[in-house]
């Protein structure tokens, strides 16, 4: 990107869902380009609903968004979801194509690229995520950990602007967890991450922004907030038993 | 915790090889199936050379397994699904009226005897058709012959998602009886059901709430109602010819028996 707008620009976003219940009360957020930041707050905070407004799922209530300088809007949705890659939880949900290859093809194609590009951004996706002998596998034939790898790549593929993990480091073994860490490490995005794994978040993003009852209620260097014990509990967050940040 | 490995599951029915058989296309495959048993259906029923007909089919059949590899105990379990059918073939000699002849002392319909023959062969003949192709013809590569012979778009996701998924809702599946039996539920008697009803109950929303995941994931990734899909295969006429010389051969078969009785 040549222009100086942010990656990502949330401003005064909110929203209530139809049956009334309102999570989010006025929600700024600024990432510039190339930043890593963590999402972090408790259940119930509005993580997902923040994050399913990024490229256009849940739309309508006050404020806006932009991506990279393109508002979230129902004109511009089909860029702005090849502009926002959100990599969902559980990675069967994520993988539904018939094949590894298929599916990190699937959003390509959506976007009407031609077959030889498509064939090149799959490979190039695939080796990223140390998966390129993939290809040809069904989803259900890898394990939990190449699954998550695998589902990181199929919005790679789509070279998004930002890369929108949610809970990546959920379920998955202590190897599969710093293998997951060593990609995304390597990989030249804006990263924001949703998580509940704060050490997590201090390995991959070295800013963090806290969300509660709707609102951003602390946005800081992560190992500065990790720190402050006081301010973590203050939003029902704390440090695994044994771990601390100095 | 893992689901653990599933051995049964959607693909179960795939015998890995690469015969030719295993290397058609699949469209061209499941052409020559739908022929194949279009000729078989077609033969006359109360025919003299019905029998001799069946018997030639029979030889095609089993000449196509052998030359895929598959096995004969793998055809006779397939035979299986065609149960129902057997009973009912069965029931047919006994129950139909007309000229009546004694075999080991029971009044039988001749007219019957035939119907039911005809109808449990022809059954035969069918299912061990498709047992082949399923045993050579992996269930997506099925699923990529189907859209490419234009079945409707739905029809083909539908089955694409099933296949996809069966193995993951049968994992839930698994890990609820675990769960139920871990606390000593064990469904011995009609009572059980009031158990495993709520159970199926919500193997169904869990199912459904998934489906909703997985339409957001999709739509995340530009989705627009349309499954891409990659450049079709390009198939030679050879390959055709190789597929459709089963269904010709039955016509032949079916030809020549009806001229020569």
């Amino acid at each position: 990107m040549t222009t100086a707008a942010p990656s990502l620009l949330v401003d005064d976003l909110a929203f209530a869902y139809p049956d009334g219940h309102q999570a989010l009360f006025g929600v700024d957020l600024r990432i510039a380009p190339g930043e890593r930041v963590a999402l972090l707050g408790p259940n119930g905070a509005g993580k997902t609903t923040l994050v399913l407004h990024l490229n256009g799922i849940l739309r309508g209530g006050r404020g806006r968004v932009a991506v990279a300088g393109l508002p979230v809007a129902e004109a511009n949705l089909q860029e702005i979801r090849r502009r926002v890659g959100i990599v969902f939880q559980d990675p069967d949900d994520q993988l539904f194509m018939p094949t590894v290859g298929e599916d990190v093809a699937f959003g390509p194609r959506n976007m009407g690229l031609d077959e030889a590009t498509v064939t090149r951004r799959v490979t190039q996706a695939l080796e990223q995520v140390g998966m390129a002998d993939a290809a040809d596998r069904p989803p259900h034939h890898l394990s939990f950990g190449q699954r998550r790898r695998v589902a990181v790549a199929t919005v790679l593929s789509m070279q998004p602007e930002i890369l929108v993990l949610d809970e990546p480091s959920s379920n998955l073994d202590p190897a599969g967890r710093r293998e997951l860490a060593e990609v995304l490490q390597a990989l030249p995005v804006t990263l924001l991450m949703v998580t509940h794994d704060l050490p997590y978040a201090l390995q991959l993003c070295p800013r963090s922004v806290v969300l509660d009852r709707g609102v951003i209620v602390a946005d800081a260097p992560t190992r500065e907030l990790l720190a402050d014990a006081d301010r973590l509990a203050a939003h029902r967050l704390e440090l695994p038993f044994g771990f601390s940040v100095r | 915790m893992g689901a653990g490995h599933s051995a049964g599951g959607i693909s179960a029915a795939y015998v890995a090889g690469d015969s030719p058989v295993h290397r058609l296309e699949p469209h061209t495959k499941l052409v020559a199936v739908v022929a194949f048993a279009l000729v078989v259906v077609t033969t006359p029923v109360q025919a003299a050379s019905a029998p001799v007909a069946y018997a030639g089919f029979l030889a095609l059949v089993l000449g196509v397994a052998a030359v895929a590899g598959v096995r004969a105990a793998r055809l006779a379990r397939s035979l299986l699904v065609e149960l129902p059918f057997v009973f009912f073939a069965l029931l047919l000699p006994v129950v139909s009226g007309g000229p009546r002849v004694q075999v080991l002392g029971l009044s039988l319909s001749e007219h019957g005897l035939w119907t039911g023959g005809g109808l449990l062969a022809k059954a035969t003949l069918s299912v061990l058709a498709a047992t082949v192709l399923a045993a050579t013809t992996e269930p997506r590569a099925l699923l990529r012959g189907l859209q490419r012979l234009h079945l409707p778009q739905v029809l083909v996701q539908i089955l694409m998602f099933m296949v996809r998924y069966a193995d993951v809702v049968l994992g839930e599946l698994r890990r609820m009886r675990v769960a139920r039996e871990s606390r000593g539920f064990r469904p011995r008697h009609v009572g059980a059901l009031r158990v495993l009803g709520p159970a199926a109950g919500s193997l169904f929303i869990r199912s459904y709430e998934r489906g909703e995941r997985v339409h957001l994931a999709m739509l995340s990734r530009g989705f627009t109602g349309r499954l891409p899909t990659g450049p079709p295969p390009v198939v030679g006429a050879r390959s055709w010819a190789t597929a459709l010389t089963l269904p010709l051969a039955a016509a032949v078969v079916l030809g020549t028996s009806s001229l020569l009785l």
